[in-house]
């Protein structure tokens, strides 16, 4: 479904998406329940977020400073002042008949995202981001009612909303992954999508080509795809949504085009993998807005936005520069090292310790990765400290140890404290590279091939092979203790009169 | 005064808020509404240029509460007024997904 030669297929996708975070504040936006998943059902409300008569919302202070950090690190303008409103809406898991948001003063507008799309910078703009307050959850499958659960009724939820900037597949999952890492980095979300803590929605349209008309072509009509939360869904859904409208727009060329049909909803139905109708958008959007009387407006001064500004770290998209820069590690490393903060901040802090960044890199890649996905943790969290990662970095450059051992050691460290030169000297994984030791299992190897021998010292097409197997020998018989780079020496000596 | 406010619209506000009104509660309501719109409309006459709207009647702003967990609600307490209850849960008519 990605399609590179737009023109030749005589459309051009246009995406616009928008996202909503939940905020991993301790309680919730406008009242003190705590914003916790999976407590059983109905246990953290009290009677503003039932939307019991009569109770007062009171703001929760870091929920804005996230939104206002998410919206900096998102290069928006921040309003000085916004105000609350209430969206009116029907429907069982919102108590109060309306939810409150932000409508025309949201409090970041006009910002951008820089993405990285096969190697190429893409900016993305950002129309706005606004703070409201999540819904509660029905549960369908009781027998003869559905359930309503109002726990995640009222938890912060920050809404950010893409220009149409978005033209295929996969820039859409590059947005939606970046704006997940984003928000990991700044720490104002886990971004956990099993619990629910992201969702997308879609609006899709395509931009047909045609010279005949005075604009240069016209778009489809806008469909909305509602409430996904899964990166598999968005994926399926859009390229669902690309084909489907191409397939609408060849089976009536004029026909089926925006200025002659309203923006409508379509649902995802993950069972058949299909988009299905469900309203026409125009009736559904009267939410009759008007300001929220019960909460007063926020009003920033420079030194509230510049206290907050402080708490921005290091972009991803800045750091994976620096890191291919400082570290000149290749694409995919510097992608997986930079994947993550905390991954991130352990690799800065085993260089620091006086690790070389391509062995620090490769074993975190290698080993560390591995391992934390084994134990569903990250890396810097299996209990190895920057200064062991080090210490076993720098075994490694040296040849105290092989690469392979280094592998067994990083695993070994899991299990114990002991510094990394310890684990291989008691699991006699020191590498050999003392040549007197190493001189006798050569001889007696080159003694025991004679044929290898002599297709290495014929220089021929089998002597680069010839020397591998003697090398390989060689290893086996110290049972990988012996340094490979020694043992090479010693076999290009005896057979090459080499030195 | 004109009126503000035909049977017609207040039919569509009356749906968009689920409530059902008869016929003549349409006329009655469509009435009474454009009276309300005139009177406020009296606002218009004041010359209001330069004027900031207002969104808050009180001129304080960023009241805010400390990010603190503090008592919910029990269960039982939580459902104790409901009209109709199924485990944990507020029970209402089975909604079409
Ligand atoms: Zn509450």
């Amino acid at each position: 479904m990605i399609q590179k030669n737009v023109t030749s297929l005589g459309y051009r996708p246009t995406i616009g998406l928008e996202i909503h975070v939940e905020l991993s504040t301790a309680s919730k936006m406008f009242c003190a329940c705590p914003n916790h998943f999976g407590d059983p059902p109905n246990t953290n409300v009290c009677p503003v977020c039932l939307g019991m008569p009569g109770v007062l919302p009171t703001m929760n202070r870091q929920a804005y400073e996230y939104a206002v950090l998410m919206a900096l690190a998102l290069n928006c303008r921040i309003a000085e002042f916004t105000k609350w409103d209430r969206k009116g809406y029907y429907y069982p898991d919102l108590p109060k008949n309306y939810q409150i948001s932000q409508y025309d003063l949201p409090l970041g507008s006009d910002g951008y995202i820089d993405l990285l799309v096969n190697g190429q910078t893409k900016r993305i703009g950002i129309t706005r981001a606004h703070l409201e307050e999540d819904a509660g959850k029905n549960v369908h499958d009781l027998p003869d009612c559905t359930g309503v659960d109002l726990n995640r009724a009222g938890v912060p939820l920050l809404e950010i909303v893409s220009e149409p900037d978005l033209n295929c597949v996969e820039e859409v999952m590059a947005y939606a992954r970046s704006m997940r890492q984003l928000v990991r980095y700044l720490g104002i979300s886990q971004a956990n999508m099993q619990q629910g803590h992201m969702r997308f929605e879609p609006n899709i349209s395509l931009w047909i080509f045609d010279d005949s008309e005075p604009d240069g072509g016209h778009y489809t009509p806008i469909i909305e795809v509602k409430n996904l939360n899964s990166f598999r869904s968005l994926e399926r859904t859009v390229a669902f949504e690309i084909a489907r409208q191409a397939e609408e727009w060849q089976a009536d060329p004029h026909g089926y085009r925006m200025d002659k049909m309203s923006k409508q909803n379509r649902g995802w139905d993950d069972v058949r993998e299909v988009t299905v109708y469900q309203r026409h958008k125009e009736e559904a959007d009267e939410y009759r807005y008007f300001p929220e009387p019960d909460l007063l407006p926020v009003e920033i001064d420079d030194a509230w936005l510049e206290r907050i500004k402080a708490q921005l770290p290091e972009l991803p998209i800045a750091r994976y520069a620096r890191f291919r820069e400082e570290f000149g590690l290749d694409e995919k490393l510097t992608t997986l090292l930079t994947s993550e903060r905390t991954t991130a901040d352990y690799f800065e802090a085993v260089i620091q310790a006086g690790a070389s960044p391509r062995r620090a890199a490769n074993l975190i890649q290698s080993q560390g990765m591995r391992l934390a996905n084994e134990k569903g943790t990250d890396v810097a969290e299996l209990g190895i400290s920057p200064q062991r990662l080090a210490q076993l970095c720098k075994l490694t450059d040296d040849d105290t140890v092989s690469a392979s051992a280094a592998a067994t050691i990083f695993q070994a460290m899991l299990e114990s404290d002991a510094p990394p030169e310890k684990i291989a000297s008691e699991r006699n994984l020191m590498q050999v590279s003392d040549t007197s030791a190493l001189e006798s299992i050569v001889a007696q190897v080159l003694a025991d091939n004679a044929k290898a021998v002599a297709d290495y010292k014929s220089g021929g097409k089998k002597a680069k092979k010839a020397r591998s197997f003697l090398l390989g020998q060689v290893m086996q018989k110290s049972k990988g203790q012996a340094n490979p780079k020694v043992v090479g020496e010693l076999i290009d000596r005896e057979v090459l009169g080499q030195t | 005064m004109p009126a503000k406010i035909d049977p017609d619209q207040v039919r569509r506000i009356a749906r968009l808020a689920r409530i059902n009104l008869t016929t003549d509660e349409l006329e009655q309501f469509a009435g009474q509404l454009s009276d309300i719109l005139n009177y406020i409309d009296q606002l218009s006459e004041l010359n209001t240029e330069g004027v900031e709207p207002t969104t808050h009647p009180l001129k304080i702003s960023n009241v805010f509460r400390q990010d603190q967990i503090g008592q919910s609600l029990s269960n039982e307490q939580a459902l104790a007024n409901a009209p109709r209850t199924h485990g944990d849960f507020f029970a209402v008519p089975k909604v079409l997904e």
